[in-house]
Protein backbone atom coordinates (compact mmCIF):
# COMPACT_ATOMS: atom_id res chain seq x y z
CA UNK A 1 0.00 0.00 0.00
CA UNK A 2 2.82 2.54 0.79
CA UNK A 3 5.05 1.22 -2.19
CA UNK A 4 1.46 1.99 -4.05
CA UNK A 5 1.56 5.59 -3.05
CA UNK A 6 5.45 6.24 -3.58
CA UNK A 7 5.18 4.86 -7.31
CA UNK A 8 1.58 7.09 -7.75
CA UNK A 9 3.56 10.24 -5.49
CA UNK A 10 6.94 10.00 -7.75
CA UNK A 11 5.06 9.68 -11.15
CA UNK A 12 2.68 12.35 -9.73
CA UNK A 13 6.32 14.61 -9.45
CA UNK A 14 7.35 13.60 -12.89
CA UNK A 15 4.14 14.43 -14.54
CA UNK A 16 4.14 17.81 -12.92
CA UNK A 17 8.22 18.36 -13.66
CA UNK A 18 7.16 17.23 -17.35
CA UNK A 19 4.48 20.20 -17.89
CA UNK A 20 6.85 22.69 -16.36
CA UNK A 21 9.90 21.71 -18.55
CA UNK A 22 7.91 21.36 -21.80
CA UNK A 23 7.10 24.99 -22.87
CA UNK A 24 10.85 25.34 -22.16
CA UNK A 25 12.32 22.85 -24.26
CA UNK A 26 9.75 23.83 -26.87
CA UNK A 27 10.70 27.39 -26.57
CA UNK A 28 14.63 26.51 -26.81
CA UNK A 29 13.91 24.16 -29.58
CA UNK A 30 11.92 27.25 -31.64
CA UNK A 31 14.76 30.04 -30.76
CA UNK A 32 17.52 27.49 -32.08
CA UNK A 33 15.84 27.00 -35.18
CA UNK A 34 14.89 30.51 -35.49
CA UNK A 35 18.26 31.18 -35.43
CA UNK A 36 20.50 28.68 -36.99
CA UNK A 37 18.61 29.61 -40.11
CA UNK A 38 19.06 33.64 -39.79
CA UNK A 39 22.49 33.27 -39.10
CA UNK A 40 23.90 30.46 -40.80
CA UNK A 41 27.65 28.97 -40.71
CA UNK A 42 29.20 30.17 -43.47
CA UNK A 43 28.61 33.51 -42.59
CA UNK A 44 31.26 32.83 -39.68
CA UNK A 45 33.76 31.13 -41.88
CA UNK A 46 34.29 35.18 -43.36
CA UNK A 47 35.14 36.67 -40.08
CA UNK A 48 38.52 35.55 -38.85
CA UNK A 49 41.99 36.48 -39.92
CA UNK A 50 42.79 39.26 -37.43
CA UNK A 51 45.10 37.62 -35.02
CA UNK A 52 45.31 34.93 -32.75
CA UNK A 53 44.35 36.67 -29.94
CA UNK A 54 41.08 38.30 -31.67
CA UNK A 55 40.14 35.13 -33.44
CA UNK A 56 40.18 33.05 -30.49
CA UNK A 57 37.92 35.74 -29.19
CA UNK A 58 35.84 35.03 -32.17
CA UNK A 59 36.26 31.59 -32.42
CA UNK A 60 35.16 31.94 -28.68
CA UNK A 61 31.90 33.89 -29.39
CA UNK A 62 30.58 32.15 -32.53
CA UNK A 63 31.05 28.68 -30.40
CA UNK A 64 28.70 30.43 -27.18
CA UNK A 65 26.34 31.58 -29.46
CA UNK A 66 25.75 28.55 -31.88
CA UNK A 67 23.13 25.99 -30.73
CA UNK A 68 23.37 23.18 -33.34
CA UNK A 69 24.93 19.55 -32.85
CA UNK A 70 28.52 19.39 -30.92
CA UNK A 71 29.28 17.23 -34.74
CA UNK A 72 28.88 20.53 -36.84
CA UNK A 73 31.44 22.50 -34.73
CA UNK A 74 34.49 19.73 -35.78
CA UNK A 75 33.06 20.43 -39.96
CA UNK A 76 33.38 24.42 -38.83
CA UNK A 77 36.45 23.55 -37.08
CA UNK A 78 38.07 21.31 -39.57
CA UNK A 79 37.06 23.82 -42.52
CA UNK A 80 38.12 27.15 -40.85
CA UNK A 81 41.87 24.81 -40.21
CA UNK A 82 41.90 24.05 -43.86
CA UNK A 83 41.26 28.38 -44.18
CA UNK A 84 44.17 29.01 -42.56
CA UNK A 85 42.46 29.56 -39.23
CA UNK A 86 44.55 29.17 -36.29
CA UNK A 87 43.91 26.01 -34.12
CA UNK A 88 43.64 28.24 -31.05
CA UNK A 89 40.73 30.09 -32.29
CA UNK A 90 39.23 26.79 -34.03
CA UNK A 91 39.92 24.96 -30.26
CA UNK A 92 38.48 27.53 -28.41
CA UNK A 93 35.23 27.45 -31.52
CA UNK A 94 35.12 23.59 -30.93
CA UNK A 95 34.80 24.10 -26.31
CA UNK A 96 32.61 26.58 -26.24
CA UNK A 97 30.03 24.93 -28.54
CA UNK A 98 29.47 22.13 -25.71
CA UNK A 99 30.29 24.15 -22.85
CA UNK A 100 28.42 27.88 -23.07
CA UNK A 101 25.09 28.02 -24.21
CA UNK A 102 23.80 31.64 -25.02
CA UNK A 103 20.54 30.33 -26.70
CA UNK A 104 20.20 28.07 -23.40
CA UNK A 105 20.79 30.38 -21.39
CA UNK A 106 17.14 31.31 -20.49
CA UNK A 107 15.99 27.67 -20.04
CA UNK A 108 18.81 27.51 -17.78
CA UNK A 109 18.41 30.21 -15.65
CA UNK A 110 14.65 28.75 -15.28
CA UNK A 111 15.89 25.46 -14.12
CA UNK A 112 19.06 25.89 -12.49
CA UNK A 113 18.54 29.75 -11.11
CA UNK A 114 20.01 32.77 -13.23
CA UNK A 115 22.88 33.21 -11.05
CA UNK A 116 24.40 29.34 -11.63
CA UNK A 117 23.40 29.91 -14.94
CA UNK A 118 24.91 33.81 -15.66
CA UNK A 119 28.55 32.78 -13.42
CA UNK A 120 28.35 29.04 -15.29
CA UNK A 121 28.34 30.96 -18.87
CA UNK A 122 31.20 33.37 -18.10
CA UNK A 123 33.61 30.41 -16.36
CA UNK A 124 32.70 28.19 -19.49
CA UNK A 125 33.43 31.21 -21.75
CA UNK A 126 36.97 32.10 -20.14
CA UNK A 127 37.48 28.24 -19.17
CA UNK A 128 37.40 27.58 -23.02
CA UNK A 129 40.10 30.48 -24.04
CA UNK A 130 42.24 28.58 -21.35
CA UNK A 131 41.69 25.67 -22.86
CA UNK A 132 42.61 26.48 -26.15
CA UNK A 133 45.94 27.98 -25.50
CA UNK A 134 46.54 25.21 -23.31
CA UNK A 135 46.05 22.54 -25.53
CA UNK A 136 48.04 24.14 -28.32
CA UNK A 137 51.38 25.07 -26.17
CA UNK A 138 51.29 21.16 -24.85
CA UNK A 139 51.16 20.01 -27.78
CA UNK A 140 54.19 22.91 -29.09
CA UNK A 141 55.83 22.09 -26.32
CA UNK A 142 56.07 18.27 -27.12
CA UNK A 143 56.42 18.64 -30.49
CA UNK A 144 53.39 17.10 -31.76
CA UNK A 145 52.33 19.94 -33.46
CA UNK B 1 5.00 23.25 -5.41
CA UNK B 2 8.59 24.61 -4.49
CA UNK B 3 9.31 28.42 -5.20
CA UNK B 4 11.84 27.26 -8.14
CA UNK B 5 9.32 25.36 -10.04
CA UNK B 6 6.37 27.92 -9.96
CA UNK B 7 9.03 30.30 -11.28
CA UNK B 8 10.49 28.17 -14.24
CA UNK B 9 6.96 26.75 -15.03
CA UNK B 10 5.57 30.76 -15.32
CA UNK B 11 8.58 32.05 -16.79
CA UNK B 12 8.90 28.72 -19.15
CA UNK B 13 5.37 29.90 -20.09
CA UNK B 14 6.39 33.31 -20.54
CA UNK B 15 9.44 32.68 -22.63
CA UNK B 16 7.43 29.96 -25.16
CA UNK B 17 4.65 33.15 -25.86
CA UNK B 18 7.85 35.66 -26.37
CA UNK B 19 9.45 33.19 -28.95
CA UNK B 20 6.13 32.42 -30.80
CA UNK B 21 6.25 36.87 -30.91
CA UNK B 22 9.47 36.52 -32.41
CA UNK B 23 8.29 34.16 -34.87
CA UNK B 24 4.87 35.68 -35.70
CA UNK B 25 7.17 39.25 -36.48
CA UNK B 26 9.74 37.02 -38.59
CA UNK B 27 6.65 35.61 -40.20
CA UNK B 28 5.44 39.05 -41.10
CA UNK B 29 8.82 40.07 -42.25
CA UNK B 30 10.06 37.07 -44.00
CA UNK B 31 7.28 34.28 -44.27
CA UNK B 32 9.61 31.85 -46.28
CA UNK B 33 12.02 32.25 -43.51
CA UNK B 34 9.63 31.26 -41.13
CA UNK B 35 8.64 28.04 -42.95
CA UNK B 36 12.31 27.21 -43.39
CA UNK B 37 13.10 27.85 -39.59
CA UNK B 38 9.41 26.23 -38.80
CA UNK B 39 10.85 23.03 -40.87
CA UNK B 40 13.82 22.89 -38.69
CA UNK B 41 12.10 23.06 -35.45
CA UNK B 42 10.20 19.70 -36.76
CA UNK B 43 13.60 17.83 -37.76
CA UNK B 44 14.97 19.12 -34.36
CA UNK B 45 11.89 18.13 -32.51
CA UNK B 46 12.24 14.52 -33.88
CA UNK B 47 15.53 13.94 -33.38
CA UNK B 48 14.74 15.29 -29.29
CA UNK B 49 11.79 13.61 -28.37
CA UNK B 50 13.28 9.94 -27.83
CA UNK B 51 16.08 11.60 -25.73
CA UNK B 52 13.17 13.38 -23.64
CA UNK B 53 11.27 10.26 -23.31
CA UNK B 54 14.64 8.83 -21.99
CA UNK B 55 15.24 11.79 -19.41
CA UNK B 56 11.71 11.56 -17.91
CA UNK B 57 11.99 7.81 -17.48
CA UNK B 58 15.18 8.38 -15.21
CA UNK B 59 13.60 12.05 -13.64
CA UNK B 60 10.66 8.79 -12.90
CA UNK B 61 13.80 6.62 -11.55
CA UNK B 62 14.96 9.45 -9.86
CA UNK B 63 12.08 10.22 -7.90
CA UNK B 64 11.39 6.54 -6.89
CA UNK B 65 14.63 5.53 -5.98
CA UNK B 66 16.24 8.61 -4.72
CA UNK B 67 16.02 10.12 -1.31
CA UNK B 68 16.94 13.41 -0.56
CA UNK B 69 19.41 11.62 1.99
CA UNK B 70 20.69 9.74 -0.50
CA UNK B 71 21.29 12.45 -3.21
CA UNK B 72 23.14 14.45 -0.52
CA UNK B 73 25.31 11.37 0.60
CA UNK B 74 26.68 10.77 -3.22
CA UNK B 75 26.36 14.28 -4.51
CA UNK B 76 25.89 16.69 -1.60
CA UNK B 77 28.25 18.68 0.50
CA UNK B 78 29.54 15.33 2.19
CA UNK B 79 30.50 13.25 -0.95
CA UNK B 80 33.74 14.17 -1.28
CA UNK B 81 35.82 12.26 -4.24
CA UNK B 82 32.66 10.43 -5.37
CA UNK B 83 30.92 13.01 -6.19
CA UNK B 84 33.29 14.34 -8.51
CA UNK B 85 34.32 11.66 -9.76
CA UNK B 86 30.54 10.99 -10.08
CA UNK B 87 29.57 14.30 -11.66
CA UNK B 88 32.50 14.40 -14.08
CA UNK B 89 31.28 10.74 -15.57
CA UNK B 90 27.99 11.55 -15.43
CA UNK B 91 28.25 13.97 -17.53
CA UNK B 92 30.95 12.28 -19.87
CA UNK B 93 28.43 9.34 -19.95
CA UNK B 94 25.44 11.77 -20.18
CA UNK B 95 23.89 11.73 -23.73
CA UNK B 96 21.54 14.24 -25.71
CA UNK B 97 20.48 17.69 -25.81
CA UNK B 98 21.38 19.70 -22.82
CA UNK B 99 18.31 21.42 -21.67
CA UNK B 100 16.63 18.16 -21.32
CA UNK B 101 19.38 17.66 -18.45
CA UNK B 102 18.56 20.67 -16.88
CA UNK B 103 15.22 19.30 -15.45
CA UNK B 104 17.09 16.33 -14.42
CA UNK B 105 19.75 18.19 -12.59
CA UNK B 106 17.02 21.19 -10.99
CA UNK B 107 15.16 17.68 -9.47
CA UNK B 108 18.16 16.48 -8.05
CA UNK B 109 19.48 20.33 -6.80
CA UNK B 110 16.20 20.15 -4.97
CA UNK B 111 17.08 16.87 -3.14
CA UNK B 112 20.91 18.16 -2.06
CA UNK B 113 23.10 18.03 -5.21
CA UNK B 114 25.52 20.36 -4.95
CA UNK B 115 26.08 23.19 -7.04
CA UNK B 116 29.86 22.53 -7.68
CA UNK B 117 28.98 19.02 -9.05
CA UNK B 118 25.87 20.21 -11.15
CA UNK B 119 28.26 23.03 -12.94
CA UNK B 120 31.03 20.23 -12.97
CA UNK B 121 28.65 17.90 -14.87
CA UNK B 122 27.21 20.11 -17.74
CA UNK B 123 31.26 20.92 -18.68
CA UNK B 124 32.10 16.91 -18.53
CA UNK B 125 29.55 17.05 -20.90
CA UNK B 126 31.79 18.51 -23.34
CA UNK B 127 33.72 15.16 -23.74
CA UNK B 128 31.34 13.59 -26.24
CA UNK B 129 32.55 9.63 -26.09
CA UNK B 130 30.40 8.18 -29.17
CA UNK B 131 32.07 11.90 -31.24
CA UNK B 132 35.32 11.18 -30.46
CA UNK B 133 36.30 8.90 -33.57
CA UNK B 134 35.07 12.13 -35.64
CA UNK B 135 37.18 14.02 -33.31
CA UNK B 136 40.58 11.99 -34.27
CA UNK B 137 39.52 11.91 -37.81
CA UNK B 138 39.31 15.85 -37.84
CA UNK B 139 42.19 17.17 -35.25
CA UNK B 140 44.53 14.00 -34.72
CA UNK B 141 44.35 11.50 -31.86
CA UNK B 142 46.95 13.59 -29.93
CA UNK B 143 45.19 16.49 -29.77
CA UNK B 144 41.81 15.14 -29.26
CA UNK B 145 43.77 13.12 -25.77
CA UNK B 146 45.16 16.67 -24.70
CA UNK B 147 42.29 18.70 -25.23
CA UNK B 148 39.74 15.71 -23.57
CA UNK B 149 41.96 15.66 -20.40
CA UNK B 150 41.90 19.74 -19.63
CA UNK B 151 38.06 19.57 -20.51
CA UNK B 152 38.06 16.93 -17.42
CA UNK B 153 40.58 18.95 -15.40
CA UNK B 154 38.62 22.49 -16.48
CA UNK B 155 35.20 20.90 -15.06
CA UNK B 156 36.22 20.73 -11.45
CA UNK B 157 37.89 24.00 -12.10
CA UNK B 158 34.86 25.54 -13.41
CA UNK B 159 32.45 23.86 -10.78
CA UNK B 160 34.62 24.85 -7.53
CA UNK B 161 34.33 28.67 -9.10
CA UNK B 162 30.79 28.35 -9.60
CA UNK B 163 29.76 27.50 -6.49
CA UNK B 164 32.17 30.11 -4.80
CA UNK B 165 30.76 32.66 -6.71
CA UNK B 166 27.31 31.41 -6.46
CA UNK B 167 27.43 31.23 -2.44
CA UNK B 168 29.49 34.58 -2.03
CA UNK B 169 26.51 36.34 -3.63
CA UNK B 170 24.10 34.53 -1.33
CA UNK B 171 26.06 35.01 1.61
CA UNK B 172 25.97 39.13 1.30
CA UNK B 173 22.58 39.10 1.03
Amino acid sequence: MQENNHIKDSLRKTIRTFFNVLPIIVGMLLLTSLLVTVFPEQISAGLFGNGDILDTLLGASIGSIAAGHPLASYLLGGELLGGGVSLIAVTALVVTWVTVGIVQLPAESLLLGTRFAVYRNIISFIAAIGIAFLTVYTLRFFGLN
Amino acid sequence: MPKQQVKSSRGGWLFLVLTLLAYMLLGLANPELTVKALTFFTHVMAQVLPMLGLVFLLIFIANLLLEPKRVKRYLGKESGIKGWVTAVLGGILSVGAVYAWYAMLSELKQKGMRTALIATFLYSRAVKLPLLPLMVHYFGAVYTLVLCLYLIIFSVISGILVEKLSNTKTNKR
